[in-house]
């Protein structure tokens, strides 16, 4: 398991490696420069500034400085707001994202895996249609117009919940619903039939052979081996809270990352778009490794393969 | 009369989008106290679903066990009881083992945990009680090592052993009777010798009668004391082994007979029942085996056998043992059988 684990760390640090070249160099692709949009700099300003942020040097040259910088901590300063340091920028804005990914992914998973049980327990019933229903919802409305519905009809019309901004617990349930209605039509989805076939399998019959009670055989014998496969589509998942975060902040005014992220890429504040980046990739690398652990916790097989155990 | 479990007149069907399969068309069979009764039959000739029924393990959106079935068990009819009623039936006085113990093992869970189950469900047994026991059944079964092994999961064990864990599991509560449902077909030889020694083994330790599903008559001959032969949802023919395999009256036990590889033919090829079983979506008139049958006669076509007595434990459903009926030359297999059978009683001598 050991040996194991020190693998997958030297490879996620590739990983993030290559996503970081990547970035950096196509970032470059797109027009214009941090000075070029913001105020009207005559040609020797332009070229103060360039210099004062190592903008002038080839890029190979900028590339070696950045990622010297990357491995000491240091993500670089940020163009628009006033040389603030990125990692401040960062640290200032992670708190909305991360609480509102969180329960979102929580909250998502949780409901979905449930939903997607009911239904496979209750197949070609009302409930069934009913989540299926859900699913179909949650999938194909995006998540900026569910977000607008949901602050219309709770927030403005019955008035029970807040409509925008970040100041508590109450603030963060309408953008939480709003981000964890695809996680949840995915995990229901994926749930229901994975259910479905492992119900229909032989341990399941040997089970009802046993005595066991409806209950036990949907919780103690069947949810764990559905588990297994809806698992593996955690991690995808989680890049489209990520993602899906950048709409939903924006639509509930969060000052969370994403909000930040966006307008980091309209100014071409490249250090800003590099640092939330890196966090970003960093996240999702960390997640699909967490879900491969999470993986072998839940079945034995791969535990056992993988390690020496 | 010393029966442990009684089916009257069982009538099952499976409601599909073509129409309704009429899977079992009146079975009736009882199971002594300590015997092992085999239930022979090709794919599809209702075996298994009668012995789901018994359990009531048969899906329930589609399959109907019709009214005035009767599976009588401890004074009470399983074909009308609850599903929490039944709950506490399954496992513990009846329980069940499969065909393929490949997959009939849950992958993620320890065996000792499976095992343990029905002990700590039917009898209140503790965890560490239960444990107890579940190691003692590994022993019962011959799993080298039990401590070791309870901890284990199903995918570090070969087909054979899972399969006499699956024997563990179905014993945990020393069940009245024991349902095998073709326990050893999905093994290799050696392993289906093996696991049938363990199962005659096992009787003789504990006092339970089996209903064992087989098609393999060789498999019978070795762990039956009766035999029901069954066709097209019917028991067809029904008697001891020896009046099975040495006297047999039904056309169709005939063809399985001989299409046994024997060392005593000379023959190169296998005999082999010809055309395919019957469509029970619309069963046909008369007798089930008809259009299969070189001996069938006119009435076969028109109307149903009963069953004719041969002797008190042997009964079979042809019209050949009609007393009107001609007197014909079974083949040749069974009247070299005939030959050895000990009680030698047939229709011709009588």
């Amino acid at each position: 398991m050991g040996k194991y684990v020190l693998q997958r760390i030297f490879y996620m640090a590739l990983t993030l490696f290559i996503v970081i070249s990547l970035t950096f160099f196509l970032m470059q692709l797109i027009p214009g420069s941090p000075f070029s949009t913001a105020a009207k700099l005559s040609d020797s300003q332009l070229a103060i500034m360039n210099a004062k942020y190592g903008l002038d040097q080839p890029l190979p040259v900028q590339y070696a400085m950045y990622m010297g910088n990357v491995l000491q901590g240091d993500l670089g300063v940020s163009f628009q707001f006033s040389n603030t340091p990125v990692t401040e920028l960062i640290a200032g804005r992670i708190g909305p994202s991360l609480s509102l990914g969180l329960q979102a992914m929580i909250f998502g998973t949780i409901f979905g895996i449930l939903l997607g049980i009911i239904a496979a327990l209750r197949q070609n019933t009302w409930l069934d249609y009913g989540s299926t229903f859900v699913a179909v919802l949650g999938k194909s409305i995006p998540s900026f117009v569910f977000a607008a519905m949901l602050q219309y009809i709770i927030g403005v019309q019955l008035g029970w919940l807040p409509v925008a901004f970040w100041r508590g617990f109450e603030y963060s349930i309408l953008p939480t619903i709003a981000l964890s209605i695809f996680p949840i039509s995915i995990a229901a989805r994926f749930m229901r039939t994975e259910m479905i076939d492992v119900l229909g399998s032989d341990y399941i019959t040997l089970a009802k052979a046993k005595g066991a009670s409806g209950y036990e055989i949907a919780f103690k014998h069947a949810m764990r081996n559905a588990l297994i496969p809806v698992v593996t589509v955690l991690g995808p998942l989680t890049v489209s809270l990520i993602t899906g975060s950048l709409v939903v902040e924006r639509v509930f005014a969060i000052p969370g990352l994403g909000e930040q992220f966006v307008t980091s890429i309209n100014v071409l504040d490249y250090s800003v778009i590099m640092g939330t980046t890196i966090l970003f990739a960093s996240l999702f690398i960390f997640t699909v490794f967490v879900v491969d652990i999470l993986y072998s916790i839940i079945d034995p097989r791969i535990r056992l393969s993988g390690g020496n155990n | 009369m010393n029966n442990i479990l009684e089916v009257k007149d069982l009538n099952i069907s499976f409601h599909t989008y073509a129409g309704e399969v009429q899977a079992i068309r009146g079975v009736n069979f009882e199971l002594r106290k300590g015997e092992t009764l085999a239930i022979v039959g090709e794919s599809g000739s209702g075996k298994s679903v009668t012995t789901k029924s018994i359990m009531r393990l048969l899906p329930k959106s589609n399959s109907e066990i019709k009214q005035g079935s009767q599976i009588l068990f401890d004074g009470k009819n399983l074909a009308e009881l609850s599903d929490k009623a039944m709950e506490k039936i399954r496992g513990k006085d009846i329980s069940m083992i499969f065909q393929d113990p490949m997959t009939s093992l849950n992958p993620t869970m320890k065996i000792g945990k499976q095992i343990a189950e029905p002990l700590i469900k039917h009898q209140n047994f503790s965890k560490s009680q239960a444990k107890q026991r579940a190691l003692e059944l590994l022993e019962l079964v011959g799993l080298p090592n039990p401590e070791i092994r309870i901890n284990q999961y199903p995918h570090q064990f070969s087909g054979g052993q899972r399969q006499r864990i699956v024997i563990a599991v179905a014993l945990a509560c020393n069940p009245k009777v024991l349902i095998a449902d073709e326990p050893t077909t999905a093994l290799d030889v050696t392993i289906q010798a093996q696991i049938l020694d363990l199962m005659k083994d096992l009787q003789n330790k504990i006092d339970t009668s089996i209903i064992f599903i087989t098609h393999d008559l060789g498999v019978v001959a070795s762990v039956a004391d009766r035999v029901a032969v069954m066709y097209g949802g019917k028991i067809v023919e029904v008697g001891t082994v020896d009046e099975i395999f040495y006297n047999s009256q039904h056309p169709y036990t005939w063809g399985l007979i001989s299409s046994m590889p024997s060392i005593d033919t000379e023959d190169d090829e296998l005999f082999v029942i010809p055309g395919s079983p019957p469509d029970l979506l619309n069963p046909p008139k008369g007798d089930a085996f008809a259009a299969r049958n070189r001996y069938a006669m006119a009435i076969d076509q028109s109307e149903e056998p009963p069953m004719f007595k041969v002797s008190d434990t042997h009964y079979a459903a042809t019209w050949l043992l009609h007393p009107d009926a001609p007197v014909i030359e079974p083949p040749e297999a069974v009247q070299r059988r005939r030959k050895q059978f000990p009680g030698n009683v047939t229709k011709g001598e009588k």
